[in-house]
């Protein structure tokens, strides 16, 4: 073999496969064997060779025939929130030990029924619930990428950090991951990788472990936009079985990939130039506003009054939600059992070693904020902040705005362990300054590679649009992917 | 919460006599009542009573990870018939929220239900209670809610069992007003609701298999006076515990009100054995159950013609069938409300007195054949005789074919052997003698034979109850008893 297989997008490795230019067993077996090089990066917590081999030989039975669907042969990293049957899925918890479901998440049977094959589960902040995959049980995910001149690890974001360092050490052609305040988009913009979390209601969260069910939902990370597109068009798709998900054909995404911006009104939220902003995102902002301009967007500044509250909202919302969904590792049925004197002993015992810090603390934020007397203070006011928040979008959609430009996050990626965020949460949490509204306004956003800060590492643009509309997401950010002439290779160390 | 409102007039007959002087109580129920559906409230598994432990058991009942409800449609039609059925107001918006608490029997670690907008509003059910009239009775509100599943103890000495059977199955929470104001009367609205459940066919009311229970909020007052600090009475699984159990917990608490205490608001549990209650958990023990709108479902939203066309196929409810019975067949209020009780008994009824007369119709059933079912331990439905059968005889005495007392003869023999009546009545000789000359000739006979009785029956008009005696027995009961009173009349000159 002379090409890396491994390097090849999705969308590439999608027609080699169809071309028989190589086989699904030729590109999984690559796949795997980079994973085993690459423990380095603790991308994965669970490798399932033999059965990506299988399903790769199915595929190549079918493939041989001309047969299969888009994604047949293509090797895939599933984040560890997602079940899949008889596989390891524990949200890269202590408390799910052992877990191996009886059942597979829709979102992965979608993959599965057009051909995908899984080279297995990614790690992840536990439960979801970080912003630097530093929460995981499994520990610390590294990104693939280093300042210029530094060893230091990175981390690459979370909660799918997994997801972002997989497909950008390129350990799989893409990953499924899940966006609850920005866990998609935040990885993808500190690994150079796009990531999309589809409108609410896209794709179901049947079989996905719940976190914040009204603010989860599950989303592609891979290389370029094309690839997320058509991995974002065979995610998606009414579910029965999820009351919340939306009975609305999907469009092929890819489709409207080079559709281009001509025409289009791009949004720029003045609420999202925050004090002390570095100034090389200000900078990076400007450029993607300029290089949309260049294509034929019309640029307008738009005010979404409410923004400032969409943080502190959110975790009242999330934190709520997540301790009643968490309310079922109990010890009782599955996964980690403490011994204890009595059934409350146990409970206590059991929680107490098998959730980790970060899970602890939301938990009791969420208990606290339900709490009587303090429901209507917290929770029912975060609510109605939500519901403003909502509203600001919908004001600026309906004066004719096509999609909103903003950066992705507020930095770079930083490094392991980081100090400064251990000691205080809050700064971890302000990670998701610029992605959470999205989540609460159930909206669709994407975060693609724009540029890189002065250590050579990867920032990214958010763009954010008008509900079910992530066809001008994909076209707006092909043209900032077009636009930056960068190459999103990190260099390998490991 | 509602403001509590006395709607009832203080009546000296329920006081209680304490030593310093009467008091009165006041109730409120609370009655869970397990919907009739094939399945689950929020999954696909059976509902089926006696299913050996674990067996109507899904993954979403079972709390797996990722699980996620979606409503049965068929449990919603349920509540809404019965909230048509108490007269109720139906909300064509209404809120599932979670109630938080850990407990090994709820796997979720919340229990689905409605706290702030439920399905059904208020309504009201009346009471006959005899000879203090009807009584209405405020329904607050009903609610849709999950059944949790059963904790066993007694299998092993340190360690408990859970069976999921139950988990999820629909429950329907039809709370009262606290207009109840004795025993009887919480009895007889236990009994009418019942009734109701079981003409819609939305509950068996099956006590002994759990299929309802009782939550019984007690708190006694001075007559009239301001209402007391209620204790509430939990899972009373029958309708003769609820009266002992009320009874004690009045009691106990006049007892400590003219003692000098207080009453502690608290939560209660009946013992049958025992028969007193005892205290399960103070306020300050009481859950913070942390209420919140469920982020997995939708508001439950439905239209007028939806309530429309179940309205349209509701049955006759006992109320306006109790009318129709004292209008139509001139029965009795007591005798009404005695057939309407159940379904079965008035349909049963109706059969027999379909083109007869339906008071005699009334008599028989009630007296004749409730009364000989209930010896036997029988239901109506298990009648050896069919209210053709019965039909018969009753036609058979109108038409003067048979006495009254030959009925009952008549009615043993189809009782043990079967047949119809009217052929039992020919071929067995049993047929009235109407014919007055037959009749005229036996009480010749027997005025000849008794010259002494006729001289002092002249005197003593009252002796002619002897003749009849001696014509029926001379005529084997079978003499129409109108025409020989005439003829003896007649012949013995009175």
């Amino acid at each position: 073999m002379t090409t890396d297989l491994t390097r090849l997008s999705l969308a590439d490795t999608a027609k080699g496969l169809k071309a028989k230019d190589f086989t699904s067993k030729e590109v999984t077996a690559s796949y795997l064997l980079a994973i085993e090089k690459a423990e380095a990066l603790n991308a994965f917590v669970a490798v399932t060779a033999d059965q990506a081999l299988d399903m790769a030989a199915q595929s190549d039975v079918k493939l041989q025939k001309g047969e299969g669907g888009a994604l047949e042969g293509v090797p895939l990293g599933i984040k560890d929130l997602f079940a899949t049957k008889g596989v390891h899925t524990q949200a890269a918890s202590h408390i799910l030990d052992g877990f191996k479901p009886e059942y597979e998440s829709t979102v992965t049977q979608n993959l599965w029924d057009d051909g995908a094959v899984m080279l297995g589960k990614l790690n992840m902040d536990e439960f979801a619930m970080g912003s630097s995959n530093e929460t995981s049980y499994y520990g610390p995910v590294i990104n693939p990428w280093r300042a210029e001149g530094s060893n230091a690890d990175l981390v690459p974001g979370g909660s799918s950090g997994g997801s972002a360092a997989a497909v950008a050490g390129w350990l799989c052609a893409g990953a499924t991951a899940t966006d609850t305040g920005g866990s998609i988009r935040q990885p993808a913009a500190f690994t150079g990788t796009v990531g999309i979390k589809p409108t609410y209601g896209r794709a179901s969260r049947w079989g996905t472990v719940a976190f914040a069910s009204s603010l989860d939902q599950a989303g592609p990370i891979a290389r370029t936009v094309e690839d997320a597109a058509i991995m974002t068009t065979s995610i998606c798709g009414f579910d029965p079985k999820d009351s919340t998900s939306v009975d609305m054909a999907v469009p092929d995404f890819a489709a409207a990939v080079e559709r281009g911006v001509k025409g289009l009104t791009i949004g720029v939220p003045k609420e999202y130039s925050m004090d002390g902003m570095p100034a090389e995102i200000e900078k990076l902002w400007q450029q993607g506003l300029a290089w949309l301009k260049a294509e034929g967007a019309i640029i307008k500044d738009i005010s979404l009054p409410h923004t400032k509250y969409a943080l502190p909202a959110y975790y009242i919302v999330a934190p709520a939600e997540a301790s009643s969904n968490l309310a079922r590792f109990d010890g009782v049925k599955y996964g980690l059992r403490v011994p204890g004197k009595d059934i409350t002993d146990m409970y206590e015992l059991t929680r107490a070693e098998g959730f980790g810090d970060e899970v602890q603390r939301r938990v009791m934020i969420g208990t606290y904020v339900l709490s009587a007397g303090y429901y209507d203070a917290y929770y029912v006011q975060a609510q109605k902040v939500r519901t403003l928040i909502k509203r600001d979008f919908e004001n600026v959609f309906s004066d004719g705005v096509d999609a909103i430009l903003t950066p992705a996050t507020p930095s770079a990626a930083f490094g392991v362990a980081d100090q400064e965020m251990k000691s205080d949460p809050i700064k971890m949490y302000l990670n998701d300054i610029f992605t959470v509204t999205v989540n609460m306004a159930g909206l669709p956003g994407i975060a693609v590679p724009a540029g890189k800060d002065g250590q050579g590492l990867p920032l990214g643009l958010q763009l954010i649009g008008k509900p079910f509309d992530e066809e001008t997401l994909f076209a707006a950010a092909r043209v900032i992917e077009k636009s930056h002439g960068l190459d999103f290779t990190p260099t390998k160390w490991w | 919460m509602t403001q509590l409102v006395d709607t009832r007039t203080p009546d000296p007959k329920k006081f209680i006599k304490g030593a310093t002087g009467d008091w009165e109580m006041v109730l409120g129920l609370e009655v869970h009542a397990q919907v009739t559906s094939e399945s689950k409230l929020f999954s696909g598994s059976s509902t089926e009573f006696g299913q050996p432990p674990n067996n109507n058991v899904s993954f979403v009942d079972a709390a797996m990870p990722g699980m996620l409800p979606v409503i049965n449609e068929e449990c919603v039609r349920q509540a809404v018939r019965t909230g048509l059925g108490l007269k109720a107001q139906i909300n064509k918006r209404s809120l599932f929220d979670r109630k938080n608490y850990f407990y090994p029997d709820l796997p979720q670690g919340y229990q689905i239900s409605q706290f702030k907008d439920p399905i059904v509003g208020e309504g009201k059910i009346y009471l006959d209670m005899g000879e203090d009239g009807e009584v209405e009775i405020g329904v607050e509100r009903l609610h849709l809610e999950q059944d949790a599943g059963k904790s066993i103890h007694d299998q092993h000495p340190n360690m408990s069992f859970v069976d999921l059977n139950r988990s999820g199955v629909a429950l329907m929470e039809i709370v009262s007003k606290p207009d109840l104001r004795s025993a009887d009367e919480a009895k007889a609205y236990i009994n009418k609701l019942r009734t109701i459940l079981r003409y819609l066919g939305t509950c068996d009311g099956n006590m002994e298999q759990g299929s309802m229970r009782a939550d019984i909020n007690v708190s006694v007052r001075r007559p009239g006076g301001e209402f007391g600090t209620r204790c509430e009475i939990k899972n009373v699984n029958s309708v003769r515990f609820a009266g002992q159990a009320i009874e004690y917990e009045a009691r106990r608490q006049i007892d400590i009100l003219e003692d000098g205490g207080t009453i502690d608001q608290q939560t209660r549990l009946f013992d049958p054995k025992l028969g007193e209650t005892r205290s399960m958990r103070s306020k300050e023990e009481a859950h913070d159950y942390r209420y919140f709108p469920d982020p997995d479902l939708l508001p439950l939203e439905f239209d007028d013609a939806f309530i429309e066309a179940l309205a349209k196929d509701l049955p006759e409810l006992p109320d306006e069938k109790r009318a129709r019975f004292i209008t139509e067949f001139g029965l009795s209020s007591y005798d009404a409300s005695v057939l309407v009780a159940d379904r079965e008994s008035s349909a049963y009824y109706e059969a027999v007195a379909d083109g007869r007369d339906g008071k005699l119709a009334a008599n028989w059933v009630i007296n004749e054949l409730f009364g000989r079912l209930n010896k036997e331990g029988l239901n109506v439905t298990d009648s050896p005789i069919s209210a053709e059968q019965l039909g018969g005889i009753v036609e058979l005495i109108s038409k003067g074919d048979i006495s009254g007392k030959i009925a009952k003869d008549v009615f043993e023999i189809v009782w043990t052997e079967g047949g119809i009546p009217a052929e039992i009545v020919e071929s067995r000789g049993m047929k009235q003698v109407t014919d007055t000359g037959a009749i005229e000739k036996v009480v010749d006979e027997i005025i000849a034979a008794n010259p002494d009785q006729v001289e002092k029956a002249k005197q003593n008009p009252k002796l002619m109850g002897w003749f009849v005696g001696q014509v029926m027995k001379a005529s084997q009961g079978k003499a129409n008893p109108q025409a020989v009173n005439e003829i003896l009349k007649a012949k013995l000159g009175l």
